[in-house]
This record gives structure tokens, C-alpha cells and sequence, in this order.
């Protein structure tokens, strides 16, 4: 799998020309057209792509956005709306932006889930998973800080929380925080640096994106076996068995995506935002935006004291160290086989956990108060014992199914119990192409 | 070649370090300036301190002002409000220090700590959740002060944390009467 030759020929003279001085066409035609992809990727593994043209349409769109925002409190809020009623095309330029956000944050939802259900965080694959998680953790900063830039209500008081968070780390806590505002609450100069970063950190995902993706190269993809390559037969060509299926994959994402856009584009919003923002008023209910919901309902579930830590911390901490754990992941999970297709009892846990971070989710856009209080700090209690004792427990004492010798026998085999309803071609061997 | 230089530490382990650290100094005083521009800047701080006149608030009434982007509420309180703050006993508060910037950082939560000296009626407090920042409606929950409807805190007629995830009393700013009727706070 790893870039061991090249199979690349120039066959014009200014191919020639240019691979003795600068060999791009070599790298493209290696990593885009000859790279040898696992023959049995499913669909799972297009999010891939998918989230390589989310990213590229979020900067597009918020490029030409940014050409007709401004960044002053008493200008923001009038700019948006000016946006959608008076610039060309500006409503669909912003309603793509903003649901583009929440789409991106499906897409990589997916993506990691995928990663968690086939091990795809095993060796030798561990830097990539981290370099994931940092393009994450930067997407879920520029998420944060784009969402306020409208200066509404929920722009407002979303980063008063958030940026409240740093005021509970002790000693320096009041000082990081008017580092991060500016001043000593939300204001002007908060916006105008959320601003910047908000331009920046996407160039900064796609730097970190192209290291990805190098990682991705070095070690090959996994796939839903979890075995390594072994041989020719167990690979196919990218182009054009990967690029037609992740194609189509973007196809049926962009169908949902546009949906969103042109029938539900506030669906994903919150009405609060469509007040603009007043410093000495708080909604009723402060929501933050869907994808962080999570994290939400655990930072509120941490209700009591834990010895000097108290609780305004201590559910900072959580919060926090909810995706410090996605980090640690790689070591967390003892199993010794990737794919969850041979580990029954982690197929179980891992359905329970996605269902508990589903729950987390929907307990984090209701008041905490009740016996919501009560569920949260329940399914924030399983979703730390799923990373620090189902990972590691599991792998020491669960007896997987019996692996197959290769991909091309877990292909062949699951065709074979499939009966007829598979075209002959589907077996054959693939072709040797490029 | 001397024979010091032969022998560890020698003369370029010494070169090395001294290098290193320089350019350690030099890379911290480059970065000092960028750190220190995202800190409150002149025009913020400028705004540090503002004038209230509160002739016109009889008791049970409050006015709110804008103060280092903060709301602070001013409130004259009633009798029954400063009887019920006098009331509280120290040991059932959740956070027993006073915060009032014009005391000592430990002076105890009594009532009169969360006032000034001769104006015990008038309540002046940053009226902000001390959990995460929200803006707590007055007049409203269990103990008759202050309620926060973002995650459920209560304060009471002094402004002190009674029930929920916030962990200080509401913060007292530096602020003075400067006369009968005017305050400055900041």
C-alpha cells in the first residue's frame, strides 16, 4: 500500500519536462489514479471525500461572504440581513454557508463513527486518527466563532458561555478570558477577533487536512475487514473504482445537503438568533448549536463538587476531556482485531455508545433541570466507561469470530452467502489498471 | 586547543546553551506583543468607571447600568429584603466570602459585608451569573433575590448563592457614594 514505486509514465514531451523538474503529475497520477484502494470499501468510507468538498464549499462561501460582512457590533447584525435581502444571490450564499457548517458536522460525525465501528484508529493508523481529531477539534473553533458573527442573541450569549468555560480554570482563568474577549465581556473587540480566526483556522483544517491525507497515503486505507492488504488481488484501482463511488457518495450527501438549504435552511438555527444581540438580556433558554450538544449536556451534568474540584470545573474538565478521549482512543482499545464485523461484544457497546451520544445530544437542547439532570449525568457516566473500561477491558477478555486469511476471501465468502444476486463481474478478479 | 575544551562541560556546551537561551528570550520577546494586543485594550479600560445618579429610586426599585460591557444593578432594597438578608446564617451559605471588592478578599458574607458602611439598603452588584456568565432575572426565585434561567442558579436579596451550579456570590465592584444621590462605580 505504502508509496513504494511509482508506476507513472510521462508519455508527452512536456510531461517529461515537467516530472524532471517539479513531478506533480507524478503525485497526482500515484495518489489520485493508480493508488491501490481496498477492493471492499462500503460507503462508509466516502465521508472521506465528502468532507474534502464540504470543506472546500465552506471556504468558497465564506470568502465571498466575508466581502459583504462587517465586523462591528453595531454594524453585524444589519450586514447578515442585508446579505440575504439585498445582495445578489446572498441569501443562498449564506444559507449554504451556515447549513454547510452543520452538514460538515454530519459528514464528520460519520467519518469518526466509522473510524470508532472498524478500528480504523489502530496501528499503524494512530497519527492519522490524531490528525483527525485536531481537524476536529479546529473545525468545532471555527464552528463556534462563525456562529457569531451574526451578533444575535444566541451569537452573543454562546460565546458569553463559552468563553466563560476559561474563567474556571484557577489562578488564571479571569486573565485567559479577557485575553480571549478583549475586554471584560463579549464587545467589539471580540467580534473583530473571531472574525480573523474564523478566516484563518479553515486554512489552517486544510493544512492539517493535507497532513491527513499524507498519513492516509503512508499507511494505506483501512477497510471493513480490518485486515491489511495482502496482495494484488485484494486491491482495486482508485481511479475509477474509488472516484465513481465517492462521487456518488457526494451526490446522495449534496441531495440531503441541499434540501436543508432550499426547504429547511433554519431548521438546523436556533429563532434567537434572528434578535440582535443585547448584552443585558438573556434568552430563556441558551441552546447551543446542534453538533456541540454533547458536550453541553455534559459540562451541565456535572452538578456537584468533586473533593476541591468544584462543579462549574469539574464540568469544564469533562467536557473537555469527553474529546481528549477520542484522542487517546488508539491506546484505550487493547483488542488486537480492528473491525467491529469480528468483535460481537463491541459491536454491542459501540451501537450503545452512538446511541448514547444520540442521547446526550437530545438531553443537551433541553433545560437542565428535572430528571434531565439525572439522564445526563447517567449517559455521561457510560460514555466515559465506554473509553476507559469497555475499550480496554473488552479487547482482553471478548473472543472474536474467526478472521478470514484476506480481503479477496472475505469478499469472495460474503458473496458466495449472498447467493445469485450478485453480477458475475463482482467476483472476478479487478483489473489491473494503470 | 587548550585542554579545558576537551574536558565536559567545555567551552561549546557552554556556546550551545548560551545560544539556545538567547534565542529562547528572543522568541518570547516576539511572541509577548502578540499576546499582549488580544489583552483589554486603552478605550476598554478607559471605560472602567462609571457615574449613576439614583435620586429617583425609592425602595424596591432598581436601575441597571452598563459597566466594563457588564450590566450592574443598583438597587435600593426594602425592609423585608434587607431583614431576609440579615437573617441568612453564614453556615447555610454556599460560598461564605464576601466578594466586595471594597473589603478585605476574606472578609464573611454578613449583609453588611455585601453593602457599604451607612447605605445597608443599597444593594450595587455586577449582575452576572457567577456560573457562566448569564444575566439573572431580579425579583425572581426561592429566596426572593435573584434567579438565573440559563442552568438554574439562585441568589439571594444580598446577591449570595443560595441553590444551584454557580460557585461565588454575585461580585460587588469597587464603588462609592459620592453623594447622597450619586454613585460611582469602578
Amino acid at each position: 500500500m505504502s508509496e513504494g514505486h511509482s508506476t507513472y509514465t510521462p508519455k508527452t514531451g512536456i510531461e517529461r519536462w515537467f516530472d524532471a523538474r517539479m513531478p506533480l503529475p507524478r503525485m497526482v497520477y500515484d495518489s489520485f489514479i493508480a493508488y491501490p484502494v481496498p477492493r471492499n470499501l462500503n460507503y462508509a468510507w466516502t465521508f472521506g471525500g465528502i468532507l474534502a468538498i464540504m470543506l472546500v464549499a465552506q471556504i468558497l462561501t465564506g470568502i465571498v461572504l466575508a466581502m459583504h460582512y462587517t465586523a462591528d457590533t453595531n454594524l453585524a447584525f444589519n450586514s447578515v440581513e442585508k446579505i440575504m435581502r439585498d445582495v445578489n444571490s446572498g441569501w443562498l450564499l449564506r444559507y449554504l454557508h451556515s447549513n454547510g457548517a452543520s452538514f460538515f458536522f454530519v459528514a464528520v460525525y460519520i467519518h469518526i463513527f466509522r473510524g470508532l465501528y472498524y478500528g480504523s484508529y489502530k496501528a499503524p493508523r494512530e497519527l492519522l486518527w490524531i490528525l483527525g481529531c485536531i481537524i476536529y477539534l479546529l473545525m468545532m473553533a471555527t464552528g463556534f466563532m462563525g456562529y457569531v458573527l451574526p451578533w444575535g442573541q444566541m451569537s452573543f450569549w454562546g460565546a458569553t458561555v463559552i468563553t466563560g468555560f476559561f474563567s474556571a480554570i484557577p489562578l488564571v482563568g479571569d486573565w485567559i478570558q479577557q485575553l480571549l474577549l478583549g475586554g471584560f465581556a463579549v464587545d467589539n473587540p471580540t467580534l473583530n477577533r473571531f472574525f480573523a480566526l474564523h478566516y484563518l483556522l479553515p486554512f489552517m483544517i486544510a493544512g492539517v487536512v493535507v497532513l491527513h491525507v499524507w498519513a492516509l497515503h503512508v499507511v494505506g486505507q483501512s477497510n471493513p475487514t480490518g485486515i491489511e492488504v495482502k496482495s494484488k488481488t485484494d486491491t482495486v484501482a482508485f481511479t475509477p473504482y474509488a472516484t465513481i463511488k465517492d462521487a456518488f457518495g457526494m451526490i446522495v450527501f449534496l441531495f440531503f445537503f441541499a434540501y436543508f438549504v432550499f426547504y429547511l435552511p433554519n431548521f438546523l438555527g436556533h429563532p434567537d438568533n434572528y434578535t440582535v444581540a443585547n448584552p443585558l438580556k438573556t434568552p430563556a433558554h441558551i441552546v447551543p448549536e446542534w453538533y456541540f450538544l454533547p458536550f453541553y449536556a455534559i459540562l451541565r451534568a456535572i452538578t456537584f463538587n468533586i473533593g476541591p474540584i468544584n462543579s462549574k470545573l469539574g464540568g469544564v474538565l469533562c467536557m473537555f476531556g469527553a474529546i481528549v478521549m477520542l484522542f487517546l482512543v488508539p491506546w484505550l482499545d487493547t483488542s488486537k482485531v480492528r473491525s467491529a464485523v469480528y468483535r460481537p461484544w463491541y459491536k454491542l457497546f459501540f451501537w450503545l455508545f452512538a446511541a448514547d451520544a444520540v442521547l446526550l445530544g437530545w438531553l443537551g437542547s433541553q433545560p437542565a433541570e428535572g430528571s434531565f439532570v439525572f439522564m445526563a449525568q447517567m449517559a455521561t457516566l457510560f460514555y466515559f466507561a465506554f473509553f476507559l473500561v469497555v475499550l480496554p477491558v473488552l479487547g482482553l477478555i471478548e473472543t472474536p469470530r474467526r478472521l478470514p486469511n484476506s480481503i479477496t476471501e472475505a469478499v469472495l465468502e460474503k458473496n458466495k452467502g449472498a447467493g445469485g444476486g450478485h453480477p458475475a463481474g463482482a467476483n472476478a478478479a479487478p483489473e489491473t489498471k494503470g | 586547543m587548550s585542554a579545558t575544551d576537551t574536558q565536559d562541560p567545555n567551552r561549546r556546551d557552554f556556546l550551545y546553551v548560551a545560544t539556545g537561551m538567547a534565542a529562547v528570550v528572543g522568541a518570547g520577546a516576539v511572541a509577548w506583543p502578540f499576546i499582549d494586543q488580544m489583552r483589554p485594550d486603552a478605550s476598554t479600560l478607559a471605560l472602567a468607571s462609571v457615574e449613576v445618579d439614583v435620586s429617583s429610586l425609592t425602595p424596591g426599585m432598581s436601575l441597571i447600568v452598563k459597566w466594563r460591557g457588564k450590566p450592574v444593578v443598583v438597587r435600593n432594597r426594602t425592609e423585608q429584603e434587607m431583614k431576609d438578608g440579615e437573617a441568612v446564617n453564614l453556615a447555610d451559605l454556599k460560598d461564605p466570602i464576601a466578594r466586595n471588592a471594597n473589603l478585605p478578599a476574606d472578609a464573611p458574607a454578613t449583609d453588611a459585608n455585601r453593602t457599604t458602611p451607612g447605605k445597608e439598603a443599597w444593594m450595587v452588584m455586577v449582575q452576572v451569573c457567577t456560573h457562566l456568565g448569564c444575566i439573572p432575572l431580579g425579583q425572581e426565585g426561592d429566596f426572593g433575590g435573584w434567579f438565573c434561567p440559563c442552568h438554574g442558579s439562585v441568589y439571594d436579596t444580598a446577591g449570595r448563592i443560595r441553590k444551584g451550579p454557580a460557585p461565588e456570590n454575585m461580585a460587588v465592584p469597587v464603588f462609592k457614594f459620592i453623594s447622597d444621590t450619586k454613585i460611582l462605580i469602578g
